[in-house]
């Protein structure tokens, strides 16, 4: 069963083509069934393929379909592999996507763009699938570049609206930027090695590079800036949040569950470049660690609720970066699935929630739903408990204390990155319990404007559940220690040294839940006992200007717009002849002067035509006679 | 037969020399005969009397009457005379002569540079025509039916009556 | 009999040729310019008929056929082309018909 893997990317190329080549001829109905057929097919492969993997007791498996090129010795495949990492990947990417595809079917009914929408996100999905899959990295950049692209379509889907656009094109100059460092470095992990196969780039890097060498350092870098980019981390953020002008289900699929996870996945992919130079590594965890602070701090005063999320989806990403800084590879991956669950489901309960409100974003003009939508309330309020890492009943304790542990006990650990993770972690306790509060209790302010259907129910419920059980998964070792996930990644992965005593485990973990629950009361004190203190607090001037600059994301655009973006302008102002162009511009006026020379022989009158005929005529047989 | 040859030699220059000056198309075209005619004789007297007789038969007889329909199709009254007084004037002549002077002389120069030779006395007749010209010359003979066929096209072309879709433009 | 020289019948085929070419570039009504155009080309028919002549050859005068057969296509195209002219125009004069002035 193992060779049906390549079956798992190629059914939503079907449907994209389909959709794309013939989409309008399609009635909604028949697009929703290609669409999701699609997707199943795609996942129940992607099933098959993990079972047959499990029993096989393989830790990897290759399958070579062609190759892509061949020049003078550089020969990528069209080949993927599969390990534990690739499997988990692939497993999340097909399900979440196969969820929100199916809730996708009935958010965008009224929408005219309908077989377009589904073609992109078949691509998507197609493009994900291949990034993860990839045995190569240029065939992983394939990949890379395809959800770039998928991004860049889906943002600007309502492109009639020109901000949509301003915005799909931010996230795709934005990500360039890492997607130029990453090709970069694939060309200098060329020179090294004269190969691009990620296994054989892994087994031979340690035997040709020390640890700390320049060429390991650099390479790392370069794939590190990619990562950034890709993952939305400091300081190339400032793409993600603009990027929920697209629909929800894309914001949730592509912005929060998988495509933004590219860069843990990249980093993970190649983690002996990254052991290889440990101070890499650390500026990754020290950027995660930043990262997950400062988008935290934003989206505690976002009043739009996408956006809300979208730095919250930033700060969590920064959790994994931490992780994978710290060496905790399969906590990193671990919260990864988890954040994929619990996120696209606040995403698509949000989603329910817009539609439900006649598209209003704002929170604040909510209120009051809990009644009204009691399944988008349970769901979003499970999503937002395991956002806030609410202990021992959500997912998303159990893969955040994973990081915070290792973030203290590991090697590369110290007690800083622990410190900037659990004020993290109390930061994501306050916001995500203000949006539950500010959204979903109080009084009513605007009336429900349309149901969720059952399609849109459905995946709630499904994407609810996992959220919850998918943390028993991995459990510490104060709680038994059962971690079939962790046992399963570290076929693929280094097994990080743990040192830590079971006491300080428990002791950490209190900490952590106290933390938690202290977030929790902070929201239900201001947002739900006393509603007017937060607008009795904007009265200092301090806190106000503080609210303003988190509120923008830290003016990070303002500061771009001024050392980037003015300067080029300028100088685009400046050159608006193009200096260049006068060098060459000579052969123009040459040209010019004799077209205008010869311009005036041509007078259109036959008699003057047959004058040069007769003067030449003379001319010649003058030089006959003569010479 | 010199003296024919002389004679007629000068007569077709004047007539035309009168062709040219003319205001007239019709009388134009009279003393265009005439210089076709007188040329005639010059072939006959340079031993080509079929070419003689061609030179009566198609230019003076077929292409000449052809002018005519023009001119008569045309339906050019005592105004057009009028009008070609207005075209001509004499400083035109300037130009278009010394051209032609330069190139006389030219032409004249280059006839001198050669010996002196006589012309046969041979008379080639329709017969010894008749043979080359099926002979050797057979693909000429085809590529000539051809432009003939082509000019044919396209004079029927361009004399039919305007089309509709021709008036729209 | 004194034979007559080459030169003297080239130098009839150069004065004919000579005299339409001042016609081409005079006159500009194009009816005179066509019948100048058959002097021209007469004149050199009459340069091929006068060097066969020469060596009492056919070729010559066959040269002289194929400048009869031109002759005839040129003018009947020529003449279709004066009859369109003057029905758009109205005029006979070539230099109206300079809408191709660079």
């Amino acid at each position: 069963m193992l060779n049906t893997l390549w079956l798992v990317p190629t059914f939503p190329l079907i449907g994209f083509l389909l959709l794309a080549l013939a989409g309008g001829t399609f009635t909604r109905k028949a697009i929703a069934v290609i669409t999701l057929t699609a997707m199943g097919l795609s996942l129940v492969c992607s099933l098959l393929v993990t079972v047959s993997f499990l029993h096989s007791g393989q830790t990897e498996f290759t399958q070579v379909l062609w190759t892509w090129m061949d020049v003078r010795g550089f020969d990528p495949a069209i080949g993927l592999h599969l390990d534990a990492l690739s499997v988990i990947f692939m497993l999340v990417v097909t399900f979440v996507g196969f969820l929100i595809h199916l809730y996708s079917t009935e958010f965008m009914t009224e929408d005219p763009g309908y077989a377009r929408f589904f073609a992109y996100m078949n691509l998507f999905v197609m493009s994900m699938l291949l990034l993860v899959l990839a045995d190569n990295l240029v065939f992983l950049y394939l990949g890379w570049e395809g959800v770039g692209l998928c991004s860049y379509l889906l943002i600007g889907f309502w492109y009639q609206d020109s901000a949509n656009g301003h915005a799909a094109q931010k996230a795709f100059i934005v990500t360039r930027v890492g997607d130029a460092a990453m090709a970069i470095g694939l060309f200098l992990l060329f020179t090294h090695f004269g190969t691009l196969h990620i296994q054989e780039i892994l087994q031979l890097a340690p035997k040709r590079w020390e640890t700390g060498s320049t060429a390991a350092i650099t390479a790392a870098l370069m794939l590190m800036i990619g990562a950034f980019g890709k993952s939305a981390q400091l300081p190339l953020q400032t793409w993600l949040p603009d990027a929920m002008a697209g629909p929800t289900p894309v914001s949730a699929l592509i912005h929060a569950a998988t495509m933004v996870t590219a860069g843990v996945y990249l980093i993970a992919r190649t983690h002996v470049l990254f052991e290889l130079a440990p101070s890499i590594q650390l500026v990754v965890a020290i950027v995660g660690a930043i990262t997950l602070l400062v988008a935290g701090c934003s989206a505690l005063v976002q009043r739009d609720i996408k956006r809300v999320l979208a730095y919250s989806t930033i700060s969590q990403i920064g959790y994994m970066f931490l992780a994978l800084g710290v060496g905790a590879w399969s906590a990193a991956v671990f919260h990864f699935m988890t954040h994929a669950f619990f996120k696209a489901l606040l995403f698509l309960s949000a989603g329910a929630v817009i539609m439900a409100m006649s598209h209003e974003h704002d929170m604040f003009k909510m209120g009051g739903l809990y009644k009204k939508l009691p399944i988008t309330f349970w769901t979003f309020l499970i999503g937002s408990a395991s956002l806030a890492a609410l202990p021992l009943v959500t997912a998303g304790f159990y893969s955040k204390d994973a990081i915070l542990w290792n973030a203290l006990i590991l090697d590369s650990g110290s007690g800083w990155l622990w410190l900037a993770g659990i004020l993290g972690a109390f930061i994501t306790a306050v916001y995500s319990s203000r949006m539950v509060i500010v959204t979903f209790f109080g009084e009513q302010k605007k009336e429900i404007h349309q149901y969720p259907g059952l399609r849109i129910q459905t995946p709630l419920v499904i994407l609810a559940v996992f959220s919850v059980i998918a943390g028993f998964l991995d459990m510490p070792h104060s709680l038994g220690g059962f971690a079939p996930f962790s046992g399963f990644l570290h076929t693929a992965l280094p097994h990080a040294e743990e040192r830590g005593s079971v006491g300080l485990e428990v002791l950490m973990q209190l900490i952590a839940a106290a933390v938690t629950f202290g977030g929790i009361y902070l929201a239900y004190v201001a947002y739900y006992k006393k509603p007017d203190m937060p607008q009795a607090l904007m009265t200092y001037p301090l806190l106000n200007n503080v609210r303003n600059f988190w509120f923008h994301g830290w003016r990070f655009d303002d500061l771009y717009n001024a050392i980037f973006i003015q300067p080029f302008v300028c100088a685009a102002r400046w050159n608006k002849q193009d200096a260049f162009d006068a060098i060459p511009q000579w052969i123009t006026w040459v040209n010019y002067g004799l077209y205008w020379t010869l311009r005036q022989t041509q007078t259109g009158n036959i008699r003057w035509y047959a004058s040069g005929v007769a003067v030449g005529a003379i001319i010649l047989i003058a030089l006959v006679v003569l010479l | 037969m010199n003296a024919v040859f002389y004679l007629s030699s000068i007569l077709a220059v004047a007539a035309t020399v009168m062709v040219i000056t003319q205001l007239n198309a019709v009388h134009a075209l009279l003393y265009l005969v005439v210089s076709l005619l007188s040329l005639a004789v010059v072939f006959f007297t340079l031993g080509a009397p079929f070419i003689a007789a061609l030179e009566i038969i198609v230019y003076a007889g077929a292409i000449m009457v052809l002018f005519i329909f023009v001119i008569m199709m045309l339906n050019l009254g005592k105004e057009s005379i009028g009008e070609e007084i207005h075209l001509l004037s004499g400083k035109m002549w300037i130009g278009p002569s010394l051209i032609a002077a330069i190139l006389l002389i030219e032409l004249t120069y280059i006839m001198a540079l050669a010996p002196n030779q006589e012309l046969g006395q041979t008379i080639v007749g329709p017969k010894e025509i008749g043979v080359a010209l099926y002979g050797r010359y057979m693909l000429g003979v085809e590529l000539a039916s051809f432009l003939l066929l082509a000019g044919l096209v396209a004079a029927y072309h361009l004399g039919r009556k305007s089309q509709p879709s021709d008036e729209q433009q | 009999m004194a034979q007559i020289p080459m030169e003297h019948g080239l130098l009839l085929a150069g004065i004919l040729f000579v005299l339409g070419l001042t016609g081409v570039l005079v006159r500009r009504n194009i009816i005179f310019l066509l019948m100048s155009i058959e002097i021209m080309l007469n004149a050199a028919g009459l340069a091929f008929v006068v060097a066969g002549a020469r060596w009492g050859e056919a070729g010559g005068q066959i040269m002289f056929l194929f400048i009869l057969a031109i002759t005839a296509a040129e003018v009947a195209v020529g003449l279709a082309l004066v009859l369109a002219m003057f029905k758009k125009v109205k005029t006979l004069d070539t230099n109206v018909l300079n809408q191709l002035k660079g």
